[in-house]
């Protein structure tokens, strides 16, 4: 198995919350925030950070383009 | 903007395997949390960036949730009256065939009020694309029964349900334009998963990529969700447009290079 | 500058018209007694001639939102209807007048309410004049009595709604529809190749995108785009009205008639003349905007003043809000496809205004 390392960068301002990411992690890396973002949102964060492999999926699901996703190859 | 900076070491440009594209613009789309709408855009503003037609590209909105959808792409666009949009498309790139033309239209404005121009700018093999979201409820106005309100389905002017006898049937409008000899590429898509992203932007950029071939309408359905409208959380409206919509509206090709999939 | 006698039906001179005015496109959709428009288009072969567009639409509907997604373009776009029909437009005429566009619209009335009748009527004045669709616009209205003027009046037409950004609208009716007149053909003007800045052409890289609608959800902001719509017509008011004044220098009685009922007008002040009436005829070919400055002027020396037209009773409004009150004002007209007889209109004179 390659050995990558992702991670992903939420635009905390523009997440509103929705909850539709978290589930298609499939290394259950997201969880929502016990914090508001300014709009009153729940907003998405990496709990399990070390996790995350990069994959996309929670960028592709996300309706309001939020989340970044950046991925290395570990040498 | 505030971003949660994490992991600091692939967090580099280098890395990066997804971003917002630019033809998306920064603004804050109004959309309730979690819809579909806003994947839909996204999709097409990819699209259009991977595609490099951002300055051939003229977009019609409809009236309806996305009647503000000029907002957030970064393309020349026009606002049509309820229903109009093919006819507009039709004059637009009739005037301009070079140009790359599309409508985005909803259930209440495409298969309603929109009918007749839908139907006779598919019939016409009109040489632009559809994009036609349907939640099966009309959103913007609070949730009134669409033309594509599932048997039985609630809305404020179904509180009881869609009752057939008194209130007709679901119009499958997708079904239809497929059925007419003007159009060349009609497929039903969703975007509630990333494997449905992922084909329905291959569906996208097809239905885009057609016109070059000028051999007539391009129609991509996204059965969507309205968690206002249905009232339910984004997570439960997608297992229930999954579990209810699916069965109904077909996900797949209907037509594919003027040829019936079926 | 070259041109061409020809006789022609006043339907074909708008056909013609539009192709030498350099039209981009005419999308219609048939209804009597205006469908040779779109016949005499679609047997000229345009799309070869210029490289003009013409389809016939699904509905007058269609019809009026493809003029909408062409003017959007920033092309010279061209429809028409018959009374019914321009019914159905009225949606999106204030679309169009609500996003600053222009287009021109030809109505060649025929007598209503409802389906009415085939024949020629001048019941579309309100409709045509007041903004016909919804909110607070107006069509810049041009009201041709020959069928000479049905062929200039393509130009002069596109030429304003231009100028003005504004929907322009033909009021004419059925018998200058039908009626066959020699008509003085200008040569060919091309078509426009460069593009207003407003159009949406494809956003041009390093520059912002144009978004063409009439939306606009903040009310301080919809007010301050009202108040701009409003001083565009203050303009209008000031600068383009147009008319005709025939035999006015020493009237003491006047007619106002535009049109079908104009021509006719024409002859009632011959009559009224040899019976020693000094009648006049003010001809208005801007219904809106409207001659009202001219005729509140005029009315200073003047006894009374008959409007005429083929309807209830629409245009006497305009005329008497001219006036002011200054003078006595009546109307005299015909319904129902019948077009007055000059006798009819003198006799009118007699009894409404100078026996009255």
């Amino acid at each position: 198995m390659a050995k990558v390392k992702g991670s992903i960068v939420v635009d905390i301002e523009r997440c509103k919350g929705c909850e539709l990411c978290p589930p298609v992690c499939p290394t259950n890396v997201l969880s929502m925030s016990k914090e508001l973002n300014a709009k009153g949102f729940h907003y998405v964060y990496m709990e399990n950070p070390d996790n995350c492999t990069g994959c996309n999926n929670c960028a592709l699901v996300c309706p309001d383009a939020c989340i970044t996703v950046y991925r290395k190859k570990l040498v | 903007m505030s971003q949660q900076t994490e992991n600091n070491d692939i967090v580099k440009e280098e890395n990066l395997v997804f971003k917002k594209t630019n033809v998306l613009l920064d603004k804050v789309m109004h959309y309730c949390p979690g819809c579909g709408h806003g994947t839909a855009h996204r999709l097409i503003a990819e699209v259009i960036e991977e595609m490099d037609i951002q300055s051939e590209c003229i977009g019609i909105t409809p009236v309806g949730c996305s009647v503000l959808m000029y907002n957030y792409l970064d393309i020349d666009m026009q606002e049509a009256a309820h229903g109009r949009a093919p006819a507009l498309a039709t004059a637009i790139k009739r005037l301009q065939p070079e140009k790359f033309v599309f409508t985005y239209q909803g259930d209440g404005d495409l298969a309603a009020i929109g009918t007749a121009e839908t139907i006779h700018a598919a019939n016409r093999g009109e040489n632009f694309t559809i994009f036609f979201i349907n939640n099966g409820i009309y959103g913007m106005t609070g949730g009134q029964m669409a033309p594509t309100t599932l048997p039985n389905m609630k809305s404020s002017t179904s509180p009881y349900g869609r009752d057939v006898k008194m209130m007709g049937n679901p119009l499958k409008m997708t079904e239809l334009v497929a059925q007419l000899p003007g159009s060349y590429y009609v497929t039903r898509q969703a975007v509630h998963t990333p494997a449905a992203v992922r084909k329905a932007k291959k569906a996208i950029r097809k239905a885009i990529e057609n016109q070059k071939l000028e051999k007539g309408l391009s129609l991509v359905e996204i059965v969507s969700n309205c968690n206002s409208g249905w009232k339910m959380t984004p997570l439960q409206s997608n297992k229930w447009m999954e579990e209810n919509m699916f069965p109904f509206y077909e996900l797949g090709d209907l037509k594919v290079d003027g040829g019936m999939a079926k | 500058m070259k041109k061409e006698l020809k006789l022609m039906k006043g339907n074909e001179a708008i056909g013609e018209a539009a192709i030498r005015a350099g039209a981009d496109a005419y999308f219609g959709y048939p209804i009597t007694p205006q469908s040779e428009i779109l016949e005499y288009l679609m047997a000229e072969k345009p799309h070869e001639r210029t490289g003009m567009v013409v389809l016939q639409a699904e509905s007058e509907v269609a019809a009026i939102n493809m003029v909408y997604g062409g003017a959007a373009c920033g092309r010279k776009i061209i429809t028409s209807s018959s009374s019914p029909g321009i019914s159905l437009k009225q949606e999106g005429l204030s679309y169009i007048a609500g996003s600053e566009l222009p287009c021109l619209v030809v109505n060649v009335v025929r007598g209503g309410p409802g389906l009415g009748t085939i024949q020629p009527s001048q019941s579309d004045y309100f409709q045509a004049c007041k903004g016909g669709g919804h909110g607070d616009y107006r069509l810049i209205v041009l009201a041709p009595s020959s069928v000479q003027e049905m062929y200039d009046f393509v130009k002069l037409g596109f030429d304003l709604a231009f100028k003005y950004r504004n929907p322009a609208m033909i009021l004419t009716d059925g018998a200058l529809g039908q009626m066959m007149e020699k008509v003085w053909l200008e040569e060919q003007q091309p078509r426009m190749n460069e593009f207003p800045e407003w159009a949406t052409t494809g956003k041009k890289p390093g520059k912002e995108r144009t978004v063409v609608t009439s939306l606009d959800l903040d009310s301080a902001m919809q007010e301050k785009f009202n108040q701009k719509l409003q001083e565009k017509y203050r303009e209008l008011e000031a600068k383009e009205v147009r008319y005709e004044a025939i035999d006015c220098d020493d009237a003491e009685y006047l007619l106002v008639a535009y049109g079908t009922s104009s021509r006719i007008c024409q002859k009632s002040v011959q009559l009224a003349r040899e019976k020693g009436i000094k009648l006049g005829l003010l001809r208005p070919i801007t219904l809106y905007p409207f001659p009202k400055k001219e005729i509140g002027e005029m009315c200073g020396r003047l006894k009374g003043i008959l409007s005429v037209e083929m309807s209830a009773g629409q245009m006497v409004e305009d005329v008497r809000l001219s006036v002011d009150g200054k003078v006595k004002v009546d109307h005299f007209g015909r319904m129902g496809g019948i077009i007055p007889s000059a006798e009819e209109i003198v006799n009118a004179l007699e009894q409404k205004i100078i026996g009255g």
